[in-house]
C-alpha cells in the first residue's frame, strides 16, 4: 500500500483559521508540505499563510470563501486547489461553530443554519473532495465526542457531529477500496477561541496536541475514529454503554 | 474575566482582568483601549520571576495566542514574528536551516516581546551583548491608538526605551530579529572546577577569548569566611559542521504534576546537592560533544520546575557588580547568602563583557553577575534580599528587575540612574506592580 509522503505532502485545509486546523497546518509545514488553505476571514488567512511559509511549508495557497456552505464556491475552490496540487494526500475539513443550545431550542431557524454549517457543508465538501484523494491519502473530518450520544446540553451540535462521524465512517469504507481512507477526529474539550467563554478543568486539551494526535494517525496510515486525547475513547465507551434508564437521570 | 495570574516565582498572587487577543487586529484594539480606565500590561509566558510582569488589580493583555511568524528570510537569517512567539518556536524553525538565537536566556519558554522588554542576556554576553542588540525593528502599539515603527533609525529614543523597558512604553505587536549563523546545533563543551574566586575570574577571562559560551556555577556555602568558594565553569563552542549527522530529535518534556511540600529546598538538601554537583565536573576537563538543549536549557526539561519550591513560591536575586569591585562584591554576597542558610543549588556566576547594552534601562553592564533562588520564607527571606541589595548598591552595582518582586525604590533608582529619562517614555495607559513600587518619587 502506498504510504503517506514524509515530506511535500499535498494538503487541502478547509477551516484553516480554526485552532485545530491551524495547528495541523503548522505540523504539516514543518514537514515541508504543500498547502492550500480555505477559510472565510481573508486577513487572518493571510497571517496564517505567512506563518506556515515561515515554518517551512514548500508552498502555501489561500482561497477565501465567503460562504463555506455554498456549493458553487466549494466547487470553484476545490477545482483551483486540485489544479495547483493535482491530487490531495490529505484533506482536512474542520470549520464550524459551537452551537448555542438554549438559543437553538428557542429558534429552530438558527438550529437549521448551524446544522447546515456543521454538517451539510461537510457532506458536500467531503463528497466533492473524496475523488481527489490520492492512493495512500486521507480525508480527515473534524467531529466531536458530542456526536457519540445525544444529550440535553448540546444535542443540536451533537447531531451535526454524529452526521459528520457517520459520513467519515462511510467514506472510510468506500475509500478503502482504492487504498485511501477517511478519519474522523473526535476531540473532547479543547482550549480554543470557540470555547474561550467556558471554565477550563483538568480534562481540557490544547489544540496542538489534538492536531498532533490526528496527524500521527494520518501518517501511520490509519483510518476511522481518532479520539483526542486518547482517554475520550474510554469515557465515551462508558457513556454510550449507559442504559437509557440511567442515562436520562444524568445531568450531562 | 478577573483571574489570579502568577509569575514564575509563584510568590505573588494578584487578580487581573485578563484579555487574550488572537489576531493582530484584536491586539490593536486591546492596546488602544488601555487609554481609558484601568491601566494594563502585556504578559507573555510569565517567566519573569517577580512582579515586573504583573499588574495587580489592572488589566493584563496575554500575548500567548499571538504566536505567528510573519516572514523568515532563510538566506539572511532575519525573522519577523508576532511578539507572542517563543524562543522555543524560533529554535524549532531556525535550527534546521543553520540559524540560532543570537542571545538566549536560561529558558526557551519566553516570548520575543518579553525578551525585548527585559533585554535578556545569555552565556555569550561577552561576545554578543544582549538580545536587544540583535533586534532590527519592532512595532509598538501605544494607548493613544498609534502604532510606532521603532528601529535604530526610526523613533530611536522610543526604540532604546522599549528595549529593557519592562513593557511600559507600549505593547510590542511584532519584532524583527537578526539570527546568528552556526555550523551545527551540537556544542563542544567542557566543565572545569575552580577552587576559589581568583581562579574563577582567571579562567573566565581566559575562556572568554576562545569560547563563545561561558558560565559558572558556584557553591555559596563553601567559602566560609574566606574567598575560597568552589564551583564549576562551563564553556562551549558550536561544533563544526557534522557530516552525515542524524537530524536532532526533540526530547519530550515532563511536567511536575504537583506543588512540592513546603521546605523541600532547605539548607540540608541544598548542601547535599552542591556536594554531589561539584563532582559532576571531572578533575581533568574533558571535551564533550552535546546537544545545545541540555547546555542552554537544563531546567526546561521539567516544564514547571518552579513548583518544587512549594506553595509559597520563591524569589530570585540577580545582580551585577562592576569589574573593579566584582571579586569583593561576589565574596560578600556569597558570605551573606551562606549566613542566611537558605539559598538554592542553582547559583549562577558569570562575567558580562564590556558591550554597551542597547536599552536605556538594560540590566547587563560590564562586571560579574550572580543569580540565586531563595525559597520564600516570608520576612526572613525579604530581609536577606534587602541585605543583598545593600551590598550590591554599596559596590556600585544593580539588581535585575526581571527577577525581582521586592527591591526598594531607592535600590532601583541608584542602580538605574536613567530611570527619570525612561519615565518620560512610559505610556500613560501602562503600568506594572513593579513600576508602581520603584518609581515612587523619593525627592
Amino acid at each position: 500500500m502506498t504510504k503517506f509522503p514524509e515530506t511535500g505532502a499535498r494538503c487541502l485545509l478547509v477551516g484553516a483559521t480554526s485552532a485545530i486546523v491551524e495547528h495541523m497546518g503548522r505540523q504539516l509545514a514543518a514537514d515541508g508540505a504543500r498547502l492550500t488553505l480555505v477559510a472565510r476571514d481573508e486577513e487572518r488567512l493571510a497571517a496564517i499563510a505567512a506563518d506556515l511559509r515561515a515554518r517551512g511549508a514548500a508552498d502555501v495557497q489561500v482561497e477565501t470563501i465567503a460562504d463555506l456552505g455554498a456549493a458553487a464556491d466549494q466547487s470553484a475552490a476545490l477545482q483551483k486547489a486540485a489544479d495547483a496540487l493535482g491530487q490531495f494526500d490529505l484533506v482536512v475539513i474542520g470549520h464550524g461553530s459551537l452551537t448555542d443550545q438554549p438559543r437553538a431550542l428557542e429558534d429552530p431557524d438558527y438550529a437549521v443554519a448551524e446544522v447546515e454549517l456543521n454538517y451539510v457543508s461537510y457532506l458536500s465538501l467531503a463528497l466533492r473532495a473524496a475523488p481527489l484523494i490520492s492512493e495512500g491519502g486521507a480525508l480527515a473530518l473534524i467531529s466531536s465526542v458530542a456526536g457519540d450520544r445525544g444529550r440535553t446540553s448540546n444535542f443540536v451540535y451533537g447531531s451535526s457531529k454524529a452526521g459528520v462521524s457517520a459520513l467519515a465512517q462511510g467514506l472510510d469504507h468506500a475509500l478503502s477500496k482504492r487504498g485511501a481512507r477517511a478519519l474522523c477526529l473526535k476531540p473532547g474539550f479543547v482550549d480554543t477561541p470557540m470555547t474561550a467563554h467556558l471554565e477550563k478543568g483538568a480534562l481540557w486539551a490544547q489544540p496542538e496536541d489534538v492536531a498532533g494526535a490526528l496527524l500521527k494517525a494520518v501518517k501511520a496510515g490509519r483510518g476511522g475514529a481518532v479520539y483526542a486525547p486518547w482517554f475520550w475513547r474510554w469515557i465515551m465507551l462508558v457513556i454510550r454503554a449507559l442504559p437509557r434508564a440511567l442515562f436520562i437521570r444524568t445531568k450531562l | 474575566m478577573s483571574k489570579e495570574v502568577l509569575s514564575w516565582g509563584r510568590a505573588h498572587r494578584f487578580d487581573h482582568a485578563v484579555e487574550r487577543p488572537r489576531s493582530a487586529e484584536a491586539l490593536r484594539r486591546a492596546a488602544a483601549e488601555l487609554g481609558d480606565g484601568e491601566l494594563g500590561l502585556a504578559y507573555g509566558l510569565g517567566r519573569s520571576y517577580g512582579d515586573s510582569c504583573l499588574n495587580e488589580g489592572g488589566r493584563l493583555i496575554v500575548t500567548q495566542a499571538l504566536d505567528r511568524f510573519i516572514a523568515f528570510d532563510r538566506e539572511r537569517g532575519v525573522i519577523r514574528c508576532d511578539a507572542g512567539v517563543s524562543l522555543a518556536d524560533i529554535l524549532k524553525i531556525a535550527g534546521p536551516s543553520g540559524w540560532f538565537l543570537p542571545a538566549t536566556p536560561g529558558t526557551k519558554f519566553v516570548t520575543v516581546g518579553g525578551a525585548i522588554a527585559n533585554d535578556v542576556h545569555g552565556k555569550n554576553h561577552h561576545r554578543a551583548g544582549t538580545f536587544g542588540a540583535h533586534v532590527l525593528r519592532f512595532e509598538l502599539l501605544r494607548s493613544d491608538g498609534g502604532a510606532v515603527l521603532c528601529a535604530p533609525d526610526s523613533h530611536e529614543e522610543l526604540f532604546r526605551a522599549t528595549i529593557g523597558g519592562l513593557g511600559l512604553t507600549g505593547v510590542i505587536s511584532w519584532a524583527e530579529i537578526q539570527l546568528k549563523s552556526v555550523d551545527s546545533l551540537m556544542l563542544d563543551a567542557e566543565d572545569i572546577r575552580f577552587e576559589d574566586l581568583d581562579e574563577f575570574f582567571e579562567i573566565s577571562r581566559a575562556s572568554q577569548l576562545d569560547w563563545e559560551y561561558v558560565v559558572g556555577w558556584i557553591d555559596c556555602a563553601s567559602g566560609g569566611d574566606t574567598d575560597r568558594f568552589r564551583g564549576i565553569l562551563s564553556r562551549a563552542n558550536h561544533a563544526p559542521v557534522l557530516a552525515g549527522a542524524a537530524p536532532r530529535k526533540e526530547k519530550p518534556t515532563v511536567g511536575l504534576p504537583f506543588v512540592g511540600p513546603p521546605g523541600l529546598v532547605n539548607r540540608l538538601t541544598v548542601r547535599a546537592f552542591n556536594a554531589l554537583y561539584v563532582r559532576k565536573a571531572p578533575t581533568v576537563p574533558q571535551l564533550r560533544r552535546i546537544d545545545y538543549e541540555p547546555f542552554f536549557y537544563p531546567l526546561d526539561a521539567v516544564l514547571n520546575w518552579n513548583r518544587i519550591y512549594g506553595p509559597k513560591g520563591f524569589y530570585q536575586h540577580q545582580c551585577v557588580i562592576p569589574p573593579e569591585a566584582a571579586k569583593a562584591g561576589v565574596a560578600e554576597l556569597c558570605r551573606r547568602i551562606a549566613r542566611g542558610g537558605g539559598g538554592s543549588p542553582l547559583t549562577v556566576l558569570k562575567l558580562f563583557g564590556p558591550a554597551a547594552s542597547p536599552g536605556l534601562m538594560s540590566f547587563p553592564e560590564e562586571g560579574a553577575t550572580l543569580a540565586i533562588d531563595f525559597p520564600n520564607a516570608g520576612a526572613r527571606t525579604l530581609e536577606l534580599l534587602d541585605d543583598l541589595d545593600a551590598i550590591v548598591v554599596g559596590y556600585g552595582g544593580r539588581t535585575y528587575p526581571a527577577k525581582d518582586g521586592r527591591m526598594s525604590a531607592a535600590t532601583f533608582q541608584r542602580g538605574y540612574p536613567n530611570w527619570r529619562e525612561f519615565a518620560a517614555h512610559v505610556d500613560p495607559g501602562l503600568s506594572s506592580s513593579f513600576w508602581r513600587r520603584v518609581s515612587v518619587d523619593l525627592g
